[in-house]
Order: C-alpha cells, then sequence, then structure tokens
C-alpha cells in the first residue's frame, strides 16, 4: 500500500484500529453498545467530529505555537462536540436522550487528540480528513460488530426488531443479563482483539 | 515552532472567539427545535400514561398534538392542594421550581428519597362535560443509580391507576431500566392506590414476585426481576407523591369539589 490516503483510510480498520489495537475510546465503546441504534448514532457523531478536528487542527498546523497546541487541539474538539450535541438534540431526540453524556465524551476520547497530535499536525489537510475518516470508521466498525453480538443475545433483537423470541414474550431464547452489561461489552472487545492478534501476529506486542 | 508570547496569547484568543461564535450559533439556532422536542417528549408521557398513546408508537407532532388537544394543564398548589390559575402551565417548569429555595421546601429524610418539593406543580387533566375523567400527575423519586421522573394517570374515582410511565432515568438497562417495558407497565392499570374509602395513606406497592391479577390483588405490583432496588423505589415514589406531602390535598380538595 504505497498510497498514502489509501493507507490513511484502510489502516485504521484492521492493521491499525483504535480501538484494538491502541485500546482507546474503550469507555464510550462499552457504554453505547447495548442497541445497534444507539451504536449508530455515536459511530457517525465520532466520525464527523474526527474528520473535522483532523481538518481544522491540520488547516492551522503550521500557526499553532508549540507549547499550547494541546489545548488548542481540545478546543476545536470540544467545540466540533457541542456543536454535534446540539444538532442531535434538535433531529434524534430519542436516541440522544439515550446516548446522554457519551455524546459529551467525545471530548475525552482518546482516539481524536491522539489523531489531532500523532496524525493531524504532521499532514496536510486532505490527508488528514481521510485519517480522520478511517480512524472514525475504525472504531464504528468495533462499535457495531460489539453492538450487534450485545443487541442480539442481550435483548433478542436487532436495530430494536426482534430476531430471537424471548421468554417473556412466549418465546424460547433467555436473554443474556452479561450481554446488556458493560462487562458483556469487555469480554467481547476483547475476544474481538484476540480474533485480530491470531488473524495479524504482528500485532501482539512484544513482552 | 516556538513563537513570542504575544503572538500565541493573540493565537489563543482569535481560536476562542472563533469557537465561541460557533457553538454559540448552533446553540441558539437550534434552540426553538431543541425546546419543542423536550415539550413533545413530555407531552407524549403524559399521553402514555393517560393510555391515549402506546409506547411503540411513533408519532408525529400533529398526531400528538391533536390526542393532547382535549388535556387541561393545570398548576396546583400542593399544601393548599388549590388550583392556581394565576401561574400560566405554560411557562411554568416543575423542574426549575423544585431547585429554587424560593418555589420549594426541604423534606425531611424520607423513603422515595426526596429532598426537594415545589410548592407549585404542573398536573394534567383531562375533563368531559365538566366531569373529571382522568388525571394525570408528575412523579418523580430514587431508584437505585438515578432519579427517575415519569407521570401516573388517576380514574376519575381517584384511587384507581389508569397508567404509569417514566420518561427519563438512568437505571441498568435490561434490569431497573425495564421499568420502560410495556408489559411490566401493564400490569399497573386497573390497581388501586387508597383503600375502600378512597383516601388516606396511599397502599399501593411493588412487592418481591408476583402480584395476583387487578381485580383481586389490587394494592400490590409486580416487582422487577433482578431490580429489587429500582423496583422498590418506584413503590416509594408513588406513595409519597399520592401521598400527604405529595398531592394528597390536591386529591382531597378535588374530592370535596366532585361531592357539592
Amino acid at each position: 500500500m504505497a498510497n498514502p490516503a489509501r493507507e490513511a483510510l484502510l489502516d485504521p480498520l484492521f492493521n491499525n484500529n483504535p480501538i484494538t489495537l491502541q485500546v482507546l475510546g474503550i469507555c464510550s465503546a462499552l457504554a453505547v453498545t447495548t442497541k445497534m441504534d444507539t451504536a449508530v448514532v455515536m459511530s457517525i457523531a465520532v466520525i464527523s467530529v474526527l474528520t473535522f478536528s483532523n481538518f481544522f487542527v491540520s488547516l492551522i498546523r503550521n500557526q499553532i505555537p508549540t507549547n499550547i497546541r494541546i489545548i488548542i487541539q481540545l478546543t476545536i474538539i470540544a467545540s466540533l462536540v457541542i456543536v454535534t450535541d446540539q444538532i442531535l438534540k434538535a433531529y434524534v431526540y430519542e436516541i440522544s436522550k439515550q446516548l446522554s453524556v457519551f455524546v459529551g465524551l467525545i471530548i475525552t476520547n482518546c482516539i481524536l487528540m491522539g489523531r489531532a497530535e500523532a496524525f493531524a499536525m504532521q499532514n496536510p489537510p486532505a490527508l488528514s480528513i481521510v485519517d480522520g475518516l478511517g480512524n472514525g470508521l475504525g472504531y464504528a466498525l468495533i462499535l457495531m460488530m460489539t453492538a450487534a453480538i450485545r443487541e442480539v443475545f442481550g435483548s433478542g433483537s436487532f436495530f430494536g426488531i426482534p430476531v430471537l423470541p424471548l421468554v417473556s414474550e412466549g418465546g424460547w431464547y433467555t436473554p443474556n443479563g452479561l450481554m446488556v452489561l458493560s462487562p458483556g461489552a469487555f469480554f467481547i472487545i476483547g475476544f474481538f482483539i484476540w480474533a485480530l492478534r491470531v488473524w495479524k501476529p504482528d500485532q501482539v506486542e512484544a513482552d | 515552532m516556538q513563537r513570542s508570547a504575544s503572538y500565541t496569547i493573540l493565537f489563543a484568543a482569535v481560536v476562542c472567539l472563533v469557537c465561541a461564535v460557533i457553538v454559540s450559533i448552533s446553540a441558539v439556532s437550534l434552540k426553538t427545535r431543541q425546546d419543542d422536542n423536550a415539550f413533545l417528549d413530555k407531552q407524549r408521557n403524559v399521553l402514555i400514561a393517560a393510555g391515549l398513546a402506546s409506547e411503540d408508537e411513533v408519532l408525529t407532532r400533529e398526531e400528538i398534538q391533536e390526542r393532547f388537544g382535549p388535556i387541561e394543564s393545570v398548576v396546583v398548589d400542593l399544601q393548599s392542594g388549590e388550583e392556581r390559575s394565576d401561574v400560566d402551565p405554560e411557562t411554568f417548569d416543575q423542574r426549575k421550581a423544585t431547585s429554587d429555595p424560593q418555589m420549594s421546601r426541604a423534606m425531611p429524610k424520607n423513603p422515595a428519597g426526596i429532598q426537594r418539593v415545589p410548592h407549585q406543580a404542573l398536573v394534567y387533566r383531562l375533563v368531559d362535560n365538566d366531569e373529571l375523567e382522568l388525571l394525570i400527575l408528575p412523579i418523580e423519586g430514587k431508584g437505585l443509580w438515578s432519579t427517575l421522573y415519569g407521570f401516573i394517570a388517576l380514574d376519575a374515582d381517584l384511587n384507581t391507576i389508569r397508567g404509569i410511565t417514566f420518561y427519563e432515568h438512568k437505571e441498568t438497562p435490561g434490569l431497573g431500566g425495564e421499568v420502560d417495558n410495556p408489559r411490566w407497565k401493564a400490569l399497573w392499570p386497573g390497581r388501586r392506590v387508597f383503600g375502600e374509602e378512597g383516601e388516606g395513606t396511599p397502599r399501593i406497592e411493588v412487592i418481591r414476585g408476583q402480584a395476583g391479577p387487578p381485580a383481586e390483588d389490587p394494592y400490590r405490583v409486580d416487582g422487577l426481576s433482578g431490580a429489587t432496588m429500582t423496583s422498590r423505589g418506584v413503590g416509594r415514589l408513588v406513595r409519597f407523591w399520592l401521598g400527604h406531602e405529595g398531592f394528597a390535598p390536591y386529591l382531597d380538595s378535588l374530592r370535596k369539589g366532585s361531592r357539592s
């Protein structure tokens, strides 16, 4: 993969996934993955904030005074997050209620600051946008996979549509209580990391 | 790169200014839409408690407004039980009143974990030909992790429950969060709050295990399995708000009004 744009976009999906390799952004990955719809909205929110924050940081990267660069990055990220939160509250009120504080907590999501500091500060705006998009998608991918497993086995539904008939509704499936609690997501993400490192052994850290 | 101090300060100021303008514009321009959403969401929950809308029904703005049409909002003085026609229900914010020392009073320690009670509360009623048909009261109280906010609807006898719903809480999804489960909420209608005379201390409770059907076992509701604390909290907060510190004076004055 010689093309840097292609690399910036696709690398974070499996080779350098922010959640499974860098183990960043775990907090929100645990919190919003009980249902698919919240996971999708959260993913879109993170992708857009990450793309724009990378773009703006990259745009002014040569002007930012080094000694206050982190706080400038945070100011940009925080502003974008507030705007996103406002838009969610205005247009998808129900889901924004379920996401509650987690949209606000995107500010402290390490993926955003990590990409701003590690990538956008060194690369031109166009490439930074692609990098933001790629890392956002990498985050979204894990979120969706976790949410799919948690919703199907924890609530017997997918996007709210019943797929496994629950005992309480007269069916045969007894929902797995672990799946709806945060530790369930920990196990699932743990298994993802394991599976990915079996598939790509170079991701295993040296002792 | 290293810059002069004045450049750094200027740069920080410009970034802050730009960000502040963007944030302000988005907040101000979306404010009306957000308030509208919150208002509609509350109305929708009033309808759900009243049994005029079901949980999974997707209602458009017009449908909510149409069904809400016959429902009157009234501000009630909790201690005297009188309706206050001088307070505009449109602008009255009970949540704000509860946290305002001028508009609320502190509560002694109580099982429902309620710290302050507002002097006035916003209630909803459905009136048909001057006869009260349905009364919808706001309720709130502690569950396991969070304060639950909701509504309870009473029939014209001011004793039989028509429905209950919670529109805001942060209980554990799948356990305490099951207060949102329509099947659990369906256990409430037909149960009674007070004894035979229809007044006094509320008797309704949420028990561990299963209660009988409403006709045989009117004062008990099934607990939520795996959510003892949330179930207990719901029982306590319902008793609190229908009791003497809550809406009992208002219910009394309504009963007197209908007798005379």
